[in-house]
């Protein structure tokens, strides 16, 4: 049996979303911009694509969303931009975030600090979140810009939201939401938060990979990370990527359907896969089962290193992930495992398990009975679970982990 | 960069057969006991190194027989990856049999060329070879509570690269014969931060005493210091050619100032040096002529072969006066 547990890094497209999108790569070819028929005939689906998207966000018709080729194009557009608008042609210039969000936010503050924009990694608390008190804390009369997740990717630990952006409405400062965790998993209501903007990839919800889109609201200013075209209405320069945007209205529109009922049964296998797992003496999990998003699980288990037990899982055909630095290549311990963290120990044992709507019980059983085998093997070989103790002199290496 | 590069590979597909076999069923894992080593008549050591919290520990167990000082049985423990396990596994086995003086000298190449399926292969991909080093500091550590010493004491260099053994005396002496300006030069010359990279730059996987960029910011600027004490005593022994260009231009205004510029002022002109270029043949000297000199008829006749002459005399028969 082969169980994929990686939903957190990208998810199977959804056979209904490949049917859908099908016609697009052979019989409607046309560019949606030509004028003639060829073109033209792409205009229905496209625009019901567009409709699927508006409709499961609860968007309002004055809000764009302009599609993007993935959430990490979204977020440097909006970082970019309101660094051009607001700092280089304004007064401002400040932007608050935390130190757990996607490189694509944290690589881009800093390249924009580079170019002299002051910015505020906020840190999280034991729970992995950053807290509303804390946003308010740091927002100056500098303050250009909030951007908070909407969800972690690490964690599934979901963020206040809601409270945050009363926050920024109340001073005034633009906020900006990562939501590429949330959506599809937990309800996005974009009209019940004060969010002015909200990156999302399709990738994460059983779409295809290499598109996603970027919602503004009312429709305001945001000068263009791509020029020379005027496609979508002059925001995102670059032929629609028809089949895929077809594909991402499918996706979105099966993922936000009846989402309360299909959280509740991934819910049910999440915390099955759980409950069991935390059988085993000394393992915990990171994060509130109740404020995180139902699919996801991160477990530190004591004496196992992260990359040996994603080793042993993928012997077993399970697909999962870690945090491990030992397993990425640049050997940096993970930024968010050690921001939550109260030592360094969970950068090095944490296995994220991610579900999806597709997870079956008898993966579950599977990968419950695999698990277990394979903490019991590491932590034979294990030092940390060795009985006997050192003689005289057994040393701790004094470390230093690279902290962001 | 380039095209074999455009896609990362997966970090597994390099582990060679032995290290993907070890880290499955590695063949002395387990421990040895006090009573049981006594039993034998031998002395055990147990000896860890690293942490957890640092992503790699490893406890090796030593039988050693007081009688040669043969360890006779060794088993490890490892908190750590693939690499790790495998290497710890290897690093046992080699420890078996030899004495514990034989095997102090075990480096971590040794470690990992053991490791290898084919012998120009390496075992492990570079960011990983950090990994068996755990297992040769183990050893010293080792060796050190047997031996009733400090585990440092077994190393006669500073080690700067652990990855590559490289030493902070190589790096120097690489970095000044071969005239080294970047860390790319380093790393091909000698292999130093190519591995994991912990020491070419604080901020990698672990603290490091010395890294690479002050080692060779400090090297650079010993020999930049020791160049323009070279160009110091040549100008204080006259060799011209080897004086820095401001040693020059001074050399140049104090001889003009010495023998030509009073003759100049007198006629009501003067003349000043802009710019000294070293030719394949010649030392050009610009010059520009002011007052009275500027446009008279001898300025590129007499009065130039007047100051050229002085010129070689004083400080180089290779120098060529140009007016401009």
């Amino acid at each position: 049996m082969q169980v994929y547990l990686d939903n957190n890094a990208t998810t199977m497209v959804d056979p209904l979303v490949v049917e859908t999108m099908q016609p697009f790569f052979s019989e409607l070819y046309g560019n949606p911009n030509s004028l003639h028929k060829f073109g033209t005939a792409s205009h229905p689906a496209l625009s019901k694509a567009i409709d699927q998207v508006y409709t499961a966000l609860n968007a309002s018709d004055k809000d764009d969303i302009v599609f993007t080729s993935c959430a990490t194009e979204s977020n440097n557009w909006v970082l970019q931009s309101v660094f051009t608008d607001l700092v280089v042609n304004g007064d401002k210039n400040h932007i608050v975030t935390t130190e757990v969000e996607h490189p694509s936010i944290l690589a881009t503050c800093k390249f924009l600090e580079d170019q002299g924009a002051k910015v505020t990694y906020l840190p999280v608390n034991d729970q992995g979140i950053v807290e509303a008190h804390t946003v308010r804390s740091f927002i100056t009369d500098k303050t250009a810009l909030v951007t908070v997740m909407w969800a972690s990717n690490e964690t599934g630990m979901v963020f206040p939201i809601k409270e945050i952006g009363d926050i920024c409405k109340e001073k005034g400062v633009l906020f900006h939401s990562d939501a590429v965790q949330a959506i599809g998993k937990i309800p996005v209501d974009l009209q019940a938060v004060n969010v002015d903007f909200v990156s999302m990839s399709a990738h994460k919800f059983h779409g295809p990979k290499g598109v996603g889109a970027l919602y503004i609201k009312d429709s305001q200013k945001l000068t263009p990370l791509m020029h020379g075209g005027e496609h979508m209405g002059g925001r995102r320069s670059g032929t629609l990527n028809v089949p895929y945007i077809v594909g991402m209205g499918k996706a979105i529109e099966l993922a936000t359907a009846n989402i309360e009922e299909t959280a509740r049964k991934i819910r049910e296998k999440r915390d099955r896969l759980e409950d069991s797992i935390l059988e085993l003496s000394d393992t915990f999990v990171v994060g509130d089962r109740e404020n995180r998003t139902p699919n996801t699980i991160l477990i530190s288990i004591k004496g196992v290193e992260g990359e040996g037990m994603l080793w042993d899982l993928n012997n077993g055909q399970i697909g999962a992930s870690t945090g491990s630095a030992c397993a990425s290549a640049d050997l940096e311990a993970n930024t968010v495992m050690l921001a939550i963290g109260a030592d360094s120990e969970l950068a090095h044992t944490g296995i994220r398990l991610s579900l999806s709507r597709f997870t079956t019980d008898a993966e579950i059983d599977y990968t419950i009975s695999h698990f277990k085998n394979a903490v019991g093997r590491l932590r034979a070989i294990s030092s940390s679970f060795a009985i006997q103790k050192p003689t005289e002199g057994g040393e701790v290496k004094e470390c230093e982990l690279h902290h962001h | 960069m380039a095209k074999a590069d455009m896609l990362g590979a997966s970090l597994w597909d390099a582990y060679s057969n032995k290290v993907t076999t070890l880290m499955n069923n590695p063949q002395h894992q387990g421990e040895i006991f006090e009573a049981d080593a006594e039993g034998r008549g031998n002395k055990l050591i147990v000896a860890d190194f690293g942490a957890e919290s640092c992503g790699d520990a490893v406890r090796l167990y030593w039988e050693i027989d007081p009688a040669n000082d043969k360890i006779v049985n060794s088993k490890f423990k490892s908190f750590g990856c693939g690499t790790a396990i495998a290497s710890s596994d290897v690093m046992t086995e080699l420890c078996i049999g030899k004495t514990v003086q034989e095997a102090v000298k075990i480096t971590n190449i040794d470690v990992e060329m053991a490791l290898r399926d084919t012998p120009d292969v390496p075992a492990v991909p570079p960011q990983k070879m950090h990994c068996s080093v755990m297992a040769y500091d183990v050893i010293k550590k080792a060796a050190g509570l047997y031996m009733g010493v400090d585990a440092e004491s077994f190393e006669e260099e500073i080690i700067v690269c652990e990855c590559a053994r490289v030493s902070l005396n190589t790096l120097r002496e690489v970095i000044r014969l071969n005239d080294l300006k970047t860390i790319e030069q380093i790393t091909d010359y000698t292999k130093a931060g190519g591995f994991c990279k912990s020491c070419i730059k604080p901020g990698g996987h672990e603290a490091r005493e010395w890294y690479l960029v002050d080692i060779l910011a400090d090297t650079r600027k010993e020999m930049d210091e020791e160049k323009m004490k070279a160009a110091a005593d040549a100008g204080a022994s006259g060799d011209f050619a080897s004086m820095t260009l401001v040693q020059q231009i001074k050399a140049v205004d104090a001889v003009i100032d010495e023998s030509v510029r009073q003759f100049l002022v007198m006629d009501g002109g003067d003349m000043e040096v802009i710019d000294i270029k070293k030719g394949d043949e010649y030392i050009d000297i610009y010059i520009r002529y002011l007052g009275a000199c500027n446009g008279c008829a001898s300025s590129s006749t007499g009065t130039l072969y007047a100051i050229e002459s002085t010129l070689k005399e004083k400080l180089s028969k290779n120098i060529r006066v140009l007016p401009i």
